[in-house]
Parts: C-alpha cells; structure tokens; sequence
C-alpha cells in the first residue's frame, strides 16, 4: 500500500519538504480532474488530496466551494470519487488522500468506503469535520485496512487535544495555519509555526500546514519548520481559470518553494 | 433514569460534536460557561427577571373552544409563545445565550435565520446587549421574509444573503459556522434550534424548556388534570423540545411532532425529516435528516420558512427512536387551513409554522375524541406570513396588488 508517510520523510531528506496539492474530484469534469490531478504530480506535487464534493462544505471557502457546487451539479457520485483515486494511482506514483466531509463516508459504509478506498490504491482520509472523539469506527477500519487518517490541529486546539491528534493520526496531522476556513491569503499565520513546534513536541512524525498557502514562497516559508506544505483553493482556481496546463504550471512554480536555495 | 434528566453529548445514539477542530475550543468554551451559569443562582434569576420584565413570561394560555370543534370536539389549549416580545418562542433563548456570551468576555454575536424569527429576536438581544451582530440568511428566505430583514436592519444587525447551496436555511448555518471558524476568537455563534454540535441541543432546550414548564402547570390549574395530548410543529425542534421537556416522564401524556409535510410526502418538496430521513450527520450531530445515498443533503420545501430544514434536532431523533414521541407530516395546504380556521374562529393569527401544530391537532382531536385535552404550543404569531398568506389566499385587491 502506497502510504504518505515515506514520502513525505524522503522529500525532507533531499528537499525541504514535501508539497501536497488539492483538487475536487469532478471539476471541470471527472476525466479532466483526473488530468490535472496527474499534471500536478508531473509537475513536483508530492502527495495528491482528492476531495469529494459535498452539499454542505463547512470548512471551504468560496473558491472550492464553487467548484465543488459545479462538481454536484455536474452529477458526482461517491463512486466518482474511487474512479478518480483508481484512475489518478494507475497513472502517477504518489500517494492519494482523499478528503471528506464525514456523513457520505457514513451512508456509504465505514468498512466498505475503507474497502473500496483501499482496492482503488488510495493512501487514507483526511476528514475535516470528523474529530478524533468521534472516530472510533474509522480508527478500527483504517487499522484493519492499513489507511492513513489524517486529523487536524488548530491553534486554539488545547495541548491534550494536540496529543490526541498526534496519537490518533497516521500519515501526518493536519495543521490549520490559521483560524479560518480554505483560501488564499497574502500571509501565512505566525499561529502555524506555533502550531507545528506544539505538534512536534507531543510527538508528531509529521506535520503538514495547510489553509492560505498560494505561493512558492509562502510553501518555501512554511517548509521551514513544518514537513510539508498543503495548497488548495489556489490550485483549483488556476484549474478553473486556465484548465489543466494552468494547474500543472502553478504546480511546477510551488515546487520551486520545496528545494533548497 | 428519568428522560428528563437526559444531558448531551449524546442523546442515544443522536448528537455529538460532528465539526472541524477549529471550533472544538469554542464549544467547550461555551460548554464550560454554561455548565458554570446552570449552577450560578444569579445567572438563572437575571433570566428569570429578563422573562418577566422583557419577554412577557410567563405567556398565557388560551383555551379555544370555538376552533376545538373543527378538532373532534376535544380540549384544545394553546400555549401563547406568540405573545412574546418579538412575536416567538425564539426570544426564550437568545436571551440566555446573549448573557452567557457576555459572560465569556465576547462582544460579537452570529446567527443563522430561516424565517427571521431567530434572527429578530438575536438582533434584539444584541440591542439590549450592546453586542455587534451578523445575521446569515439565505437568499431565497431574504426575499420571501423580506420584513423580517428590515426588521433586523433597523434593530442595527448586519444581514448577509447566503448565496451558496439552496440558498436557505442550511446554508445559512454553514455560512455562519465558516464566520464562527475564522472569528472565533471576539464572536460567539447564537444558534437558534436544539440542533448543531453539543452543547447547543441541551443548552438551546433548557433556555426554551420554561415553555413547557409553565404550561403544565397552567393546564393542572385550569382542567385539574395533564392534558391528554401535548402537541408542536418541528423543524429544528426547539419550541416542541421546550413544550415537551416538562411532560418528557409524565407516561400518559402523548407526544406529538408536527414536520413540514410541504407538497406531501409522497413528492420530493418536503421538510418531514424523522418522517423520511433516515440518521446520518449534518451541522454537527448525527440526527435524522434528508439525504440522498451517497449522504447529500436533500433540499427541503415548506411554505413556511422556520420549518425549512432538512435536518432535526438530535433530542427529537431519540424520543423519535425510543417511541416517547411520534412524528407525523402536515402538508402546505392543511397548515394554510389552520392558519385561516384559527383566524376566523379564535381572531388569533398564528406564524404558518405554528399552523402545522395546529392542523395536526384538528387530526389528532378527531383520532383522541370529545374526553381528550390538547395542549398546542403556540411558538410564533402570523404578522411576518401576511404576505405569504395574502397571496395564498388572494386577499390583496386586485386592482391594488403588491
């Protein structure tokens, strides 16, 4: 199984860190999603997260919330989601995350999403909405399966519930660099860098930022103390805006932003 | 253990705290203030004196003979939340939110509206307050409750139009939980119904839980006895949890939840959701709502805009599973009936959502019979439907419409 811990360690052994990118399945369509997926990864993505669209986005900001909408209209379908992840890891070598909002894994089946995920080659879950508290059905079926899961951490989160998110969490921990919700901002919260430093000191293998993050050197910055860098909205707005060369280019030019100078 | 005892998180196998870390803080936060205010005698009587000296509390009860007739003849009395200062049960609990809000140092408060009753009565607890207060409304629902904005703008409330998802109440919701993730720190999120993540059902039904309180005993002093039936429209829940919480282990009180039926639930535009939902997770807890197989939410329908929602409130989905309480759909068309049969023979105008209490009570009383004594709660006046109504039932002059 193709995990994103090892990956993430290799890219801080030979580069500053490892840089992981966002699409929605589905948009502008499910084969042409699944293309820019693919040209990210050609472009230096180290790690790919999948997310599937949802009717009710809690943590998105009006770019992914636009293209996830348009994703829905267009008729998605959760077996969308494990088509893309098949299609996207026959095609590239990195690993797959998929990210979801809780109740569709829920209707779906925790056991049967964990199967499904894991016959499609996907990596694991990032699960926004869903807190370690909440999640003793998912830790038992990616123990079964072998999936990472991937929960967050947020500046405000108390040092028990930091230590909560580290033992829970397999792949990386999902550091929110800002209290907020997805989308570019011109700078990256002084939080992270807090935040990461917590992590790291409740025993974190790995920690990855992500919110806000939209520049080479915003992903430079953050590689400086966290393993990795998460970019979202800027991608799937270069997506939308220029279509899958636009994304494969921003792509290359964050990449920049994970070696050493 | 008694039912009424029942805390959150959990309320069976409904409730929890389904949200993103971010917000985890806040809510224990508020968890933490509230459980303290519980116990602190000066928070419950500076409520207490808010009840009598700005709501009006305690609300009457009126007894409605004239109308018990199109009822099978039984008892009907209606608790009279629509007497309330700003025309709802809503005011019960904003108040006490407000107050604790002020307790926890914040100056910044949100809410999401559907009908704009929640949202009036926020903005009117801001006013008293001296809070700054956002209003998150759907579009759809500004348009049609378009008095309701005034009222609220007037009141010094910013109201922001939900462009996003269906346009209505739950996109409201999930636009003022991405506000309440980014600004966490100077807002607290006054959340209208017994819904969301813990410790809003719990919290939200003992601020309306005075309601029931109240009424039974108003029912014991008139009749000498416990109504037979005690029944309530339901959208997120909180005005029938707040009518039901008092009788909750009174075994021979019977329990009756009014869903918006909408166009009927054998279309797709409906609102009845522990009729045709089935458990999964929305808005922070796992309760009943409409969803399709793969766990998309189901755009709700109802006339009535406060019971627009396709999600239920978690305490609802237990009494629902337990049998303690049944549920049962009102369509459009029979709330509008009631709305007008109440009007003409009573000279009360109820909000439509209280009308589908109403129309199930004109079923419910020929099922029980003429011995039988119905306790409706009356959760909101008519005033802001007038519209809705007039164009319904074409009062508006032809040659002067609006």
């Amino acid at each position: 199984m193709r995990t994103v811990g090892p990956v993430i360690r290799r890219r801080n052994d030979e580069a500053n860190g490892a840089l992981i990118g966002y699409l929605p399945v589905g948009f502008p369509t499910l084969d042409e999603g699944v293309d820019a997926a693919v040209a990210l990864v050609e472009h230096g993505v180290d790690v790919l997260e999948l997310g599937l669209p949802y009717s009710d986005p809690v943590m998105d900001g009006p770019v992914i919330q636009a293209a996830t909408q348009q994703a829905l209209a267009n008729g998605f379908r959760l077996a969308d989601g494990f088509e893309a992840v098949r299609r996207v890891t026959e095609r590239t070598d990195a690993p797959v995350l998929v990210m979801t909002y809780w109740n569709p894994v829920v209707q779906y089946g925790i056991d049967r999403f964990a199967d499904d995920l894991a016959a499609a080659g996907g990596a694991g879950l990032i699960t926004p909405d869903l807190i370690p508290d909440e999640a003793a059905e998912w830790i038992a079926a990616s123990e079964r399966t072998g999936l990472d899961r991937v929960f967050l951490a947020a500046p405000t989160s108390t040092d028990a519930r930091i230590r909560q998110a580290v033992d829970a969490s397999r792949g990386f921990v999902y550091a929110v660099s800002t209290m907020g919700i997805t989308g570019a901002r011109s700078d990256v919260d002084a939080a992270a860098r807090t935040l990461v430093a917590r992590l790291k000191a409740a025993g974190a293998p790995a920690s990855c930022v992500g919110l806000g993050i939209s520049t080479a050197a915003q992903v430079a910055e953050v590689l400086e103390y966290a393993d990795g860098a998460i970019v979202g909205s800027a991608l799937v707005k270069a997506l939308a805006d220029g279509g899958v060369d636009a994304a494969g280019a921003l792509a290359a030019e964050l990449a920049r932003g994970t070696r050493a100078e | 253990m008694a039912l009424r005892a029942q805390t959150g998180p959990y309320f069976g196998d409904f409730g929890g705290r389904f949200v993103p870390e971010s917000l985890i803080a806040a809510l224990d936060e508020l968890s933490e203030a509230y459980t303290l205010a519980k116990l602190d005698p000066e928070f419950g009587a500076e409520l207490a004196e808010l009840g009598r000296s700005y709501t009006g509390r305690p609300s009457i009860i009126t007894e409605v003979p004239r109308f018990a007739e199109h009822a099978g003849g039984a008892r009907v009395i209606l608790k009279r939340e629509d007497l309330n200062h700003t025309g709802s049960h809503k005011i019960n609990n904003v108040l006490g939110q407000a107050l604790l809000t002020k307790r926890i140092g914040k100056h910044r408060v949100i809410a999401e509206t559907g009908a704009g009753q929640h949202g009036v009565a926020t903005a009117t607890a801001a006013a008293l307050f001296g809070l700054e207060c956002t209003i998150y409304m759907g579009e759809v629902d500004t348009e049609r409750q378009a008095l309701n904005v005034a009222r609220m703008r007037l009141l010094g409330a910013d109201v922001v139009a939900v462009t996003a998802g269906s346009r209505t109440l739950k996109d409201a919701i999930n636009e003022a939980m991405r506000d309440w993730v980014t600004n966490v720190e100077t807002t607290n999120y006054i959340f209208g119904t017994v819904a969301g993540p813990h410790p809003f059902p719990e919290m939200v039904r003992d601020f309306q839980k005075v309601i029931g309180e109240e009424a039974r005993q108003q029912v014991l002093d008139l009749t000498g006895a416990l109504p037979t039936a005690v029944t309530a429209c339901v959208g997120g829940g909180s005005n029938a949890i707040g009518i039901f919480h008092a009788f909750l282990d009174d075994v021979d009180v019977a329990l009756y939840g009014y869903e918006a039926g909408g166009e009927g639930v054998d279309t797709e535009r409906h609102a009845a959701t522990i009729t045709m939902g089935r458990p999964g997770v929305l808005h922070g807890a796992r309760s009943y709502l409409l969803q399709d197989e793969d766990g998309q939410t189901i755009e709700s329908h109802s006339i009535s805009a406060g019971l627009d929602y396709p999600g239920v409130g978690p305490e609802h989905s237990w009494l629902s599973a337990l049998g303690r309480a049944t549920y049962r759909p009102v369509t459009d068309a029979a709330a509008m009936e009631a709305l007008r049969l109440l009007s003409r023979t009573e000279g009360i105008i109820p909000a439509i959502e209280s009308a589908h209490a109403l129309a199930g009570t004109m079923e419910l009383g020929r099922e029980l019979g003429s011995d039988a004594t119905i306790l409706v709660n009356l959760s909101g006046r008519g005033d802001k439907d007038m519209d809705t109504a007039a164009k319904y039932f074409e009062l508006y002059d032809e040659e002067n419409p609006r």
